[in-house]
């Protein structure tokens, strides 16, 4: 750990802020990330996520700010900064016109390990991707979940305390992702944090803590149990009926309903009424001539947090 | 602080290996090339096809005749029955030129008046058709000059001719296009190997994504720029001095100049390229762009307006002084003096000082680039 005072931390990050000429990435974002945990990064596509790990990797300088990355400050130390993490980004990274031993012996050489301590490393990363005999196949005969192992081994070769995962799931298949996220916890439970972005829900249920960004803001931040307990007030009905479209815009314009959204056949419905809305509902549907098969109040999820979170923000973006 | 530019060297090594059109563009292509132009791009003329369409039929006519067929330039194709036959030969390309010799040709020789022939080449590939004039030109008024000398023995006096030149060619006796063209080659194999192949090695890491993982790593960027140009540079030198080597045995272009002298002007002249390489992949975002700059910039410029084939003298004014912009230029220039004439590095200074700013510029340049964008 570097020298300067992080409370703890594995990163803090401090007003940080970066433009691209008039259009603002990522817009004064502060939050702290806690040593050996996973950091979930959530957030619709273009909404600041990849920037900001740009930004904590050192491959981006910040427009304004500051960030504490495993002790280093980001773009006064970035060599240190450097030597301390791994990055791996949802492309991968890794030479397709090598084997699987040469990618793992250029990235040793890259992070200085050599001898002993190679061959140690070596041996890790390929029990870790389970690539034990294919040592000299070519990486490009690999298939997705392989590589998407053998890169996040290369990424932490040189056992960084911090580890950066951006999309690192993309373009694999569920049963990889779900090898890759035991990964994660395997990671997390040896005192490295992770820092990962995400737009998968159910991967973001897996994180200790969530970062919730929309716009190039952070909009929400704190475990998934305590998000989800943000719309304790609200209550959650999941309807089914045959026209969810219709019937999704017959219920907006009701005065007691804060939100509704589709999930794949059914939709969900938000109140801001503490009573039970079930009847109101099925009176609403009923004068629209609709028919619902089903309405179950239900355990809000991480989807239903964000999207309730996107709406408020819309909503004061519209009065301003 | 000591530079970790092994693991990279090595990466590339094993890229290139493994990558045969790669391997080939590196060291075949040149091998091929010095092939095709030692043997192919071919300006010496020779074994011009004549037909003669002879009205006369005398000694006389058939002694001039002989006197052009003796040589290596003329080789007699057809003798011709009539002048219609002459447009014929020519179209179809049987013959290259034609000799029409008039009925009074002999008669008017031998009573000391002016004869005429008439000389019709084809010229549809200039090059050639001004050549087998200049020949034609030569191989007649030596006969002339034979007959004048005759007239004037016979009437018993001396004949002389007031100037007689004696050229005597240096360097390139021979006059052998391919002694002029290998030197001359080094400049394009070079740059291919250099500019082309830098450029793609480095625009293709950004293309895959690994150079991000690069710069995300504690590698310098200068580590990163030397580890990926050093390969390429001792494969330049493979290259060229396989090259050296070929020319030699095919060509017999032996250097008659100082080994290290020439060798320093390759390096000086490879890390000129190497650096314009380097400035194309800091600007390039795509192995096609890439390409297509590396191509417009160096190899058709090398190949145009070094003076590896067409002469600078007889270019535009214009395109003169643009041709000053070019180090291939004056890399050529050094290279043909110090490999056909053999001289010393007095001779070839200027062209010198020239490469070393040339280079020290395009290098100066490229690498502020290259490293601001790789050290982000």
């Amino acid at each position: 750990m570097g020298t300067n005072n992080t409370n703890g931390y594995a990163v803090t990050v401090e007003g940080l802020t970066k433009r691209f000429g008039s259009f603002v990435a990522v817009d004064n974002m502060s939050f702290n990330v806690k040593r050996g945990e996973v950091f979930g990064f959530l957030g619709p596509n273009g909404a600041g996520k990849s920037t900001t790990i740009r930004m904590l990797c050192g491959l981006l300088d910040p427009t304004a700010g500051s960030a504490v990355v495993g002790g280093y400050q980001v773009g006064k130390e970035s060599d240190l900064v450097k030597a301390n993490i791994g990055y791996m980004s949802q492309r991968f990274s890794l030479y397709e016109d090598l084997t699987v031993e040469q990618n793992i012996n250029f990235y040793g050489g890259v992070y200085g390990l050599e001898g002993a301590r190679l061959r140690e490393r070596k041996e890790w990363a390929v029990l870790m991707a389970g690539l034990r005999g294919k040592e000299a196949m070519l990486t490009h005969n690999l298939s997705g979940g392989w590589k998407q192992r053998l890169a996040l081994g290369c990424a932490i070769l040189h056992e960084p305390s911090i580890v950066f995962l951006d999309e690192p799931t993309g373009g694999v298949d569920p049963v990889s992702r779900r090898n890759f996220w035991d990964l994660i916890y395997t990671l997390s439970h040896s005192g490295i944090t992770v820092f990962v972005t995400t737009h998968y829900m159910d991967e973001a249920e897996h994180c200790n803590t969530i970062g919730f960004i929309y716009s190039g803001k952070l909009i929400a931040l704190g475990s998934p149990t305590e998000l989800k307990h943000r719309l304790d007030r609200y209550q959650i009905y999941e309807v089914q009926c045959e026209k969810p479209v219709d019937a999704m815009e017959l219920l907006q314009q009701q005065s007691w309903v804060r939100e509704t959204s589709i999930f794949g056949s059914s939709f969900h419905v938000s109140t801001g009424e503490s009573e039970e809305a079930k009847p109101n509902i099925r009176r609403v549907l009923e004068r629209g001539r609709m028919t619902a098969e089903r309405i179950d109040r239900i355990v809000p999820s991480l989807e239903d947090v964000f999207i309730h979170l996107i709406a408020e923000v819309d909503q004061g973006a519209g009065k301003t | 602080m000591t530079l970790n530019i092994l693991p990279i060297v090595k990466k590339e090594f094993r890229q290139i290996r493994r990558d045969k059109r790669a391997l080939g563009i590196l060291i075949f292509l040149p091998a091929f090339m010095l092939l095709l132009v030692g043997y192919a791009l071919n300006f010496d003329v020779k074994h011009l096809k004549l037909a003669v369409y002879d009205e006369d039929r005398s000694s006389r006519s058939r002694e001039l005749v002989a006197s052009m067929t003796q040589s290596d330039y003329f080789g007699l194709a057809l003798a011709l029955d009539s002048k219609a036959q002459i447009d014929r030969v020519l179209e179809n390309g049987d013959a290259h030129l034609a000799l029409v010799i008039p009925s009074d040709f002999s008669r008017k020789l031998d009573s000391g008046n002016e004869a005429t022939v008439q000389v019709i080449i084809d010229g549809s590939n200039s090059n050639s058709a001004t050549t087998a004039g200049g020949y034609m030109a030569q191989a007649i008024l030596a006969y002339s000059t034979r007959v004048q000398a005759e007239w004037l023995e016979q009437r018993g006096r001396a004949f002389t001719i007031p100037l007689d030149i004696r050229p005597r060619l240096l360097y390139n006796p021979e006059l052998k296009t391919a002694k002029y063209l290998v030197p001359g080659l080094f400049g394009l194999i070079l740059m291919i190997a250099t500019v082309i192949s830098t450029s793609l090695s480095i625009v293709r890491e950004k293309e895959m994504g690994t150079m991000e993982q690069l710069k995300t790593s504690p590698l310098r960027a200068e580590e990163i720029i030397i580890g990926k140009t050093i390969p390429y540079l001792i494969i330049a030198l493979f290259s060229s001095t396989l090259v050296l080597i070929l020319g030699w045995l095919l060509f017999d272009v032996s250097v008659r100049g100082d080994l290290l002298l020439l060798y320093s002007a390759i390096l000086l002249f490879l890390i000129a390229g190497l650096a314009q390489g380097m400035l194309i992949s800091s600007v390039a975002e795509t192995q096609q762009v890439a390409y297509l700059m590396s191509v417009f910039s160096s190899l058709l410029p090398a190949f145009l307006l070094s003076g590896f084939i067409f002469p600078i003298q007889s270019m535009p004014v214009a395109l003169q002084v643009f041709s000053n912009l070019m180090a291939t230029k004056f890399f050529l220039s050094i290279l043909r003096s110090i490999i056909l004439k053999g001289v010393g590095f007095e001779a070839v200074w200027e062209q010198f000082v020239y490469l070393i700013i040339f280079a020290v510029v395009v290098l100066g340049i490229s690498s502020a680039r290259l490293k601001k964008e790789l050290s982000r």
